[in-house]
């Protein structure tokens, strides 16, 4: 049997840099992203879609990258945890986290932050039953929530 | 208190945190060097069998297969505690659980390793497998381990008092037996590990560990070199929780590759292989008798426990001990006997899971003394009032107990809840439950018997009047890093950005046993103290010649070095340093932490386990929904009091309290390991459902602080005690919602609704014959 695959060609866009790679029809985001761009903020949890330590915003959407193809991401805009912090600034949600130790181990600490970026771009001024859901799929073993939730509510007070 | 120190008890974020919000900071898996491969390992497919012959040539001629091992290539049996050598890395003789490791593979790519894999032969011989403990602990002959019969792996029995007399003295005695199912860790992180084998044949090893030291001792051993030739390095770690307490098989797997194949080897786990590595809290089966008097006063509590401990022995006797230790020492209890069992089945091997050893017996205990409390109709929070210990004291098991902050948990617990406006007011359906636990401040007796110190930190001052700190205290996320800052600069006095440390490397950092039972704060913690006041000493003296006057007259503090009595500072922390250097040359000082031998416990056979210098306290209180169509629970909230000694961090301390609530939850309702036949069904974490934001409530901390006589400015424990009573308050809390107690873990709804269904059926029939005897009665 053969080990290798043809690779397919992709142009994608990752924290505003355009970027093109080739891969596998099997590789999977993530691989992607961890191995390829070498993006290793973006962690692997589970490999089954729960925990959501591996999300990333694909177009905007926070999606688990565990679970999409590469492929799937050709054209598109891809943005990891390492997109956030521009000039050396933290981004008000990492800042936010930080400062309410929204964190203890951090290993879920990038997947949640690309899910409270997606909450607060949609729902600036969110609830906290919209809280809780928008991070419903990001799993954290350390923090029992608690500075999390409080971190997201300090986030959306912060933005206009 | 405020005014008495700079950095001591205000919170401070923790210093890793940017690190970790970019995403810059590295776990092990994040590391790659160049010409790494990758290793899988062979797992059995077998509960329990001999291995009659394993073939793997045609996986070693796989183009891009760079090393084929088995238990051949490093024999050694090895473990955590010295009692317990029992496993090979790769066992040679015999599998022992369903994902025992047989074989492991190191390649150019994860696919060529995977298909290396498949084409190893093994023939197996497949013998009779034991899965349930209470059978296993009967077997005549086919024992898992041959030098443990009956597949007991240890069995301890204490008695202390009397408690035949205990028993005789109490007006209300109950007998029940419980349940707990087992659960695992669950830390976001998989384990990993990147050995490297370097050109000097030396090895240096990065691995998701809460025991650098104890991997190096192990690593030495297994792989037959000597300790100075090993690097054990701990990176990020994504939680720990227990589950990287002690050596995990690809740790050493990682090891045995790269020797072999003389190139860098990393091997991760998949989530299934994290759930089959495991040594998490055992399943445990509680028989409890505890005696009360009508006044309600403890008189006895017999306690027979017995342990699922899988198939080897890993913490086993410690965590069977822990049971058996901290089950009566919370209260003042004059009789208290302890039989405990850890038995060896044909499943992945227990360990040591946050809360070791004390959750499941302290869930028994609580519940019991609900329903106690309940039969003397006294008030549960009254219960818990009349049996205080009268601290300092020294427990009828011999623990010392220097502070004791249980009283004010107590209050302060019941008083944020509600308590006195709730209970037995709230409508049906609505409960409120209590409960206490405690736990140590780290072990007083170290796992590998000696008189080392079980920490040491070095700190050095450079030129720049930089400070570092060298531990070997390893952060795991419970903000161990954040401490030393806090501590060095405290006792410095200095900013806390001035201090850098390099921590767990064991090139660099003297030894530290590891982040395991609550241990770090109070003896690192001490140690750094110790550390820095020795600096303190060598600043000062090198000032005292500069200025010509005695170090006892100077003072250092907020970054400036006063002579005591003037209220300008003479110079600031950068001269200071310089003049220090000038006449003390380098500033290296050291600090050590050995606890007192009077914190040791007694002198019977399993004394050595329960002994802390110090042991923290906590009073939690549950409100629940429960739906009486579904039987489903809904945790309203918590409120958690946790007596730390002194919060040197208040927000890590919440955080701590936070998790360990939360962790208590999941094991409270919904979280278990299910096995069938020594396969576990639920592998994933899809599955196996730890709790989301939507089924966690929201928990209040409340830190109590006794200020410990020996603790860091007082500090005790804070990473696990709660946990244990966040499980029994919630059982109490579904009982004063619809009246049933649920004596079995996790409390799922069909439990739940079953002993409705159970209730009602009582019910009916008591009231058909109350309407019978109604009837003879009007005759």
């Amino acid at each position: 049997m053969s080990l290798a695959f043809d690779k397919v060609p992709l142009q994608l866009t990752v924290n505003g840099k355009p970027c093109a790679v080739e891969v596998e029809p099997r590789t999977l985001l993530v691989e992607l992203i961890r191995e390829q761009l070498n993006l290793t903020g973006t962690h692997v949890g589970c490999d089954t879609t729960y925990c959501g330590a591996c999300t990333v915003l694909l177009n905007g959407r926070n999606v688990k990258s565990c679970t999409v193809l590469a492929v799937q991401a050709d054209g598109s805009d891809v943005r990891t945890v390492e997109g956030l912090a521009t000039e050396g600034k933290l981004h008000p949600v990492q800042e936010a986290y930080a400062a309410n130790h929204g964190l203890q181990c951090g290993f879920c600490t990038p997947g949640l932050l690309m899910s409270t970026v997606r909450l607060l771009e949609k729902h600036p001024k969110p609830s906290d039953q919209q809280i809780r859901k928008a991070i419903a799929g990001n799993t954290c073993r350390c923090t029992g929530y608690q500075n999390i939730l409080k971190a997201i509510r300090a986030a959306a007070a912060a933005g206009k | 208190m405020a005014a008495k120190y700079t950095l001591i008890g205000k919170p401070m974020p923790m210093t890793d945190a940017k690190s970790k919000v970019t995403g810059q900071g590295l776990y092990t898996d994040d590391i790659s060097v160049p010409g790494m491969l990758v290793g899988r390992i062979l797992h059995s497919p077998h509960a329990h069998a001999l291995i009659r012959r394993i073939d793997t040539a045609r996986a070693a001629a796989l183009p891009g297969v760079k090393a084929v091992v088995t238990g051949l290539d490093a024999p050694k049996p090895y473990g955590i505690l010295p009692v317990g050598h029992d496993e090979q890395v790769l066992q040679s003789g015999k599998a022992r659980y369903i994902g025992d490791n047989i074989a492991a593979v190191a390649a150019t790519s994860a696919e060529i390793a995977e298909h290396a894999l498949s084409l190893i032969e093994v023939d197996y011989e497949v013998l009779p497998a034991f899965f349930d403990p209470r059978e296993s602990m009967k077997a005549a002959a086919g024992w898992i381990h041959d030098t443990k019969p009956n597949n007991i792996e240890k069995e301890y029995h204490h008695h202390f008092g009397n408690v035949d007399e205990g028993f005789a003295q109490a007006q209300f005695v109950r007998e029940e037996s419980y349940y707990a199912g087992e659960v695992t860790h669950a830390a976001m992180e998989p384990h990993s590990t990147l050995a490297i084998w370097e050109p000097d044949q030396r090895m240096t090893v990065y691995s998701s560990t809460q025991v650098p030291y104890y991997l190096h001792r192990t690593l030495s051993d297994v792989c037959e070199m000597p300790m100075s030739q090993i690097r054990v390095i701990k990176p990020l770690i994504g939680g720990g929780f227990g589950g990287k307490s002690e050596i995990i098989p690809l740790e050493v797997a990682a090891a045995v590759l790269a020797k072999k194949a003389k190139r860098p080897v990393k091997i991760t786990y998949t989530r299934e292989e994290v759930f089959y590595a495991h040594r998490g809290r055992p399943i445990t089966y509680v028989d409890l008798k505890v005696g009360l008097t009508r006044e309600g006063k403890i008189t006895a509590v017999a306690a027979r426990v017995v342990q699922d401990g899988g198939a080897y022995c890993g913490y086993g006797p410690v965590t069977v001990l822990y049971s058996g230790a901290l089950l009566g020492a919370i209260y003042d209890i004059p009789n208290v006997k302890y039989d405990g069992f850890r038995v060896l089945t044909n499943k992945p091997a227990c360990g040591a899971m946050r809360g070791h050893g004390t959750v499941n017996v302290r869930f028994a205990f609580e519940a019991m003394l609900d329903a106690l409390a309940h039969d003397a109709g006294i008030d549960p929070v009254d219960v818990r009032r009349r049996n205080l210990l009268n601290a300092p004291c020294i427990t009828v098991n011999g623990l010392r107990v220097t502070s004791y902050g249980l009283p004010e948990c107590i209050e302060r617990a019941t008083e944020h809840a509600g308590w006195n406006d709730k209970k037995g007011k709230l409508p049906r359906g609505r409960g409120i439950g209590m409960a206490c636990s405690h736990y140590v401040s780290g072990a007083a007796n170290p796992i590998v018997r000696s008189n080392i110190p079980h920490t040491t930190v070095n700190i050095k001052v450079d030129r720049d009047a930089s400070i570092t700190v060298f531990t070997g205290a390893a952060e795991i996320g419970q903000g161990s890093d954040t401490m030393h800052v806090q501590l060095t600069a405290e006792v410095l006095g200095v900013r806390p950005d001035r201090v850098h440390l390099v921590v767990a490397d064991t090139d660099l950092t003297p030894i530290d046993l590891g982040s395991y039972s609550s241990r770090v704060t109070f003896m690192a913690g001490n140690a750094c103290i110790a550390a820095a006041k020795n600096m303190r000493e060598q600043i000062l003296a090198g000032v005292a010649k500069k200025l010509g006057c005695e170090a006892s007259e100077l003072d250092l503090r907020e970054e400036q070095l006063f002579v005591k009595g003037e209220s300008a500072a003479r110079m600031n922390f950068d001269q200071a340093i310089a003049a220090a250097l000038e006449f003390q040359g380098g500033l290296v000082a050291r600090g050590t932490y050995q606890p007192p031998e009077t914190a040791r416990g007694g002198k019977f056979k399993g004394a050595g386990v329960g002994p802390s210098p110090s042991y923290s306290y906590s009073a939690q209180v549950a409100e629940v929904s429960v739906d009486v169509e579904t039987g489903r629970v809904t945790v309203e909230s918590i409120v958690a009091a946790h007596d730390c000694g002194r919060a040197l961090n208040p927000l890590t301390v919440e955080g701590q309290i936070e998790g360990s609530v939360y962790m208590g939850l999941g094991q409270a309702l919904q979280e278990e390991m299910i096995w069938e036949n020594g396969r576990l069904m639920n592998p994933t974490l899809l599955e196996y459902r730890i709790p989301s934001t939507l089924e966690t409530p929201e928990i209040e901390s409340i830190i109590i602080e006794s200020i410990d006589p020996e603790g860091p400015f007082g500090a005790k424990e804070a990473g696990e005690g709660s946990l244990a009573a966040t499980i029994p308050a919630i059982a109490n809390a579904i009982y004063d919602a619809v009246g049933v107690r649920i004596n079995s873990l996790p409390i799922t709804p069909e439990k739940v609704l079953a002993a409705l269904q159970e209730k009602q059926k009582r019910e009916r029939a008591a009231a058909t014959n109350m309407s019978g005897n109604g009837g003879g009665g009007a005759r």
